[in-house]
């Protein structure tokens, strides 16, 4: 009795280890400002499915020159839409795999409550000691900032006081530690629960600016996967655009 | 023209940041260095520990705790606002102080190790022949431990030049007072520019290696004492 009770055990216990045989494995590259909405996609997904999502946070223009040089992501979700079409030029897509998952929201806050007023009147009073806006060359929502300021004709005022960060996360970084006065941020970063939570802000009307496009796409290493395909339909889905949609992103 | 005028302010700017920050430790360091060298205190351990923190803290963790102590909320901050220089980061002078904190045991170890090797011996003869400590220290220590303070400010200036994850944390990357070329290097690879980043890159890694080559070719046969 004993050894098949042992037998049973070890049987169970190999069953537990190995995976299902329609389970895979899809190993995504993530840019850093999605983390927590595709963390929350992917458990989801993973729950749904069976399958396994293996995630990858980091600057959009590093993933772009892993993957140029053989890094092994099946798909890709950018912070932006350039490196995807260029990636697509290239040849190293899926054709026609491309989609907008996501469109980033800017907002002006401060950690200061009651800084900020809702029509951004401050940028044009200058009353603050240093505004903080992610690298306009590297990030999508920098150069959606700069846009701004062009529009109200601050650009060469704002100049003297201006701060960069090398991602909206430091971009971030600088204003929640209160090192600089306010910074033009991602929604995304300073919404709980729906709401903006903490200190003074003034959401950008997205007419102000060139939509902040975030796409996605299929690499070649993920061509013919059905679980990297399955992934990519699940991102498409209303349940997914809801949870993408309450960390204040539009879709 | 090799380099675009603003990488080359970026080097201009790398060369500033790492010469005044060996100065000040050139400075700083002497005397925390013969302290550590010739102390019997208790306090020994944990100020070598201290001084070692740099070489095992991931640069992110030092530019996170820096920008934190330096800003308004900080004991930093506080100090440089009611000096009435205001909050550091964001300027030269901030990531002055970081690098010093960052390069301290690029100064300090290896300045301890030539001190300790001079030994108590030169030290009692001079004494002997009536030198005060401090006279002892100028005539007979200092003359003795050149070689480590040639290798210390060597090494010191060229881990400055190296600097990146500090100064991503602290700088704001502000073209002329904290823009420095590795800083450069890293937004050139970020935006795609992948033929400035050669360009500038080669010129980092040959002062790398031309620096190196003269440290280890410059090297003399240690006396024994």
């Amino acid at each position: 009795m004993k050894l098949s009770k042992c037998l049973f055990l070890i049987c169970a216990c190999i069953l537990a280890i190995v995976p299902a045989a329609s389970a895979e494995e899809v190993s995504v590259a993530v840019a850093a400002n999605f983390t927590a909405p595709m963390k929350q996609i992917a458990a989801d997904f993973e729950k749904a499915s069976g399958n396994k999502v293996v995630l990858a946070f980091g600057a959009s223009g590093k993933f772009y020159a892993q993957i140029k040089n053989g890094a092994p992501f099946q798909l890709f979700l950018s912070a932006d839409d350039e490196k995807p079409a260029k990636l697509e030029k290239e040849g190293l897509t899926v054709p026609g795999s491309r989609f907008t998952y996501a469109i980033g929201t800017l907002v002006l806050w401060s950690a200061k409550p009651g800084l900020v007023d809702a029509n951004g009147d401050i940028l044009a009073k200058g009353t603050f000691n240093k505004i903080a806006i992610a690298n306009p060359q590297l990030a999508p929502y920098g150069a959606a900032a700069m846009e701004v300021l062009a529009k109200r004709g601050l650009t060469a005022a704002i100049k003297p006081k201006m701060v960069q960060g090398e991602n909206i996360s430091q971009t971030f970084q600088f204003v929640g530690t209160g090192n600089a006065d306010l910074g033009f941020v991602a929604l995304s970063q300073v919404m709980k629960d729906g709401k903006v939570s903490g200190g003074s802000s003034w959401i950008v009307p997205g007419k102000l600016h060139e939509p902040i496009r975030q796409d996605a796409v299929l690499l070649i290493k993920g061509k013919g996967s059905p679980a990297a395909e399955a992934l990519v339909r699940y991102l498409k889905t209303d349940k997914a655009k809801a949870i993408i949609r309450s960390y204040g992103y539009g879709i | 023209m090799f380099l675009a005028p603003d990488d080359l302010e970026t080097i201009w700017l790398t060369i500033r940041l790492a010469t005044t920050v060996t100065g000040i430790l050139l400075l700083l360091g002497t005397p925390l260095a013969w302290w550590l060298a010739r102390s019997r205190s208790w306090l020994k351990g944990p100020l070598g520990a201290v001084v070692a923190l740099p070489l095992v803290l991931p640069p992110s963790v030092l530019g996170f705790y820096l920008l934190l102590a330096m800003g308004p909320n900080g004991p930093v901050g506080w100090l440089t606002t009611s000096l009435g220089v205001g909050p550091l980061p964001f300027t030269f002078w901030g990531l002055v102080l970081a690098s010093v904190f960052y390069s301290l045991p690029f100064m300090v170890q290896p300045l301890q190790n030539s001190f300790e090797s001079v030994g108590d011996r030169p030290l009692e003869v001079a004494a002997t022949l009536g030198a005060s400590r401090l006279d002892a220290f100028f005539t007979v220590a200092l003359p003795l431990a050149k070689p480590g303070f040639l290798t210390a400010s060597i090494m010191t200036f060229a881990h400055t030049v190296g600097e990146f994850g500090v100064v991503l944390m602290i700088g704001g990357n502000i073209p002329g007072a904290t823009r420095v070329a590795s800083v450069q290097i890293y937004d050139h690879v970020e935006a795609l520019e992948y033929g400035q980043a050669h360009r500038l890159a080669a010129v980092m890694l040959i002062f790398s290696f031309l620096v190196l080559l003269g440290l280890y070719a410059w090297r003399p046969t240690p006396k024994k004492g």
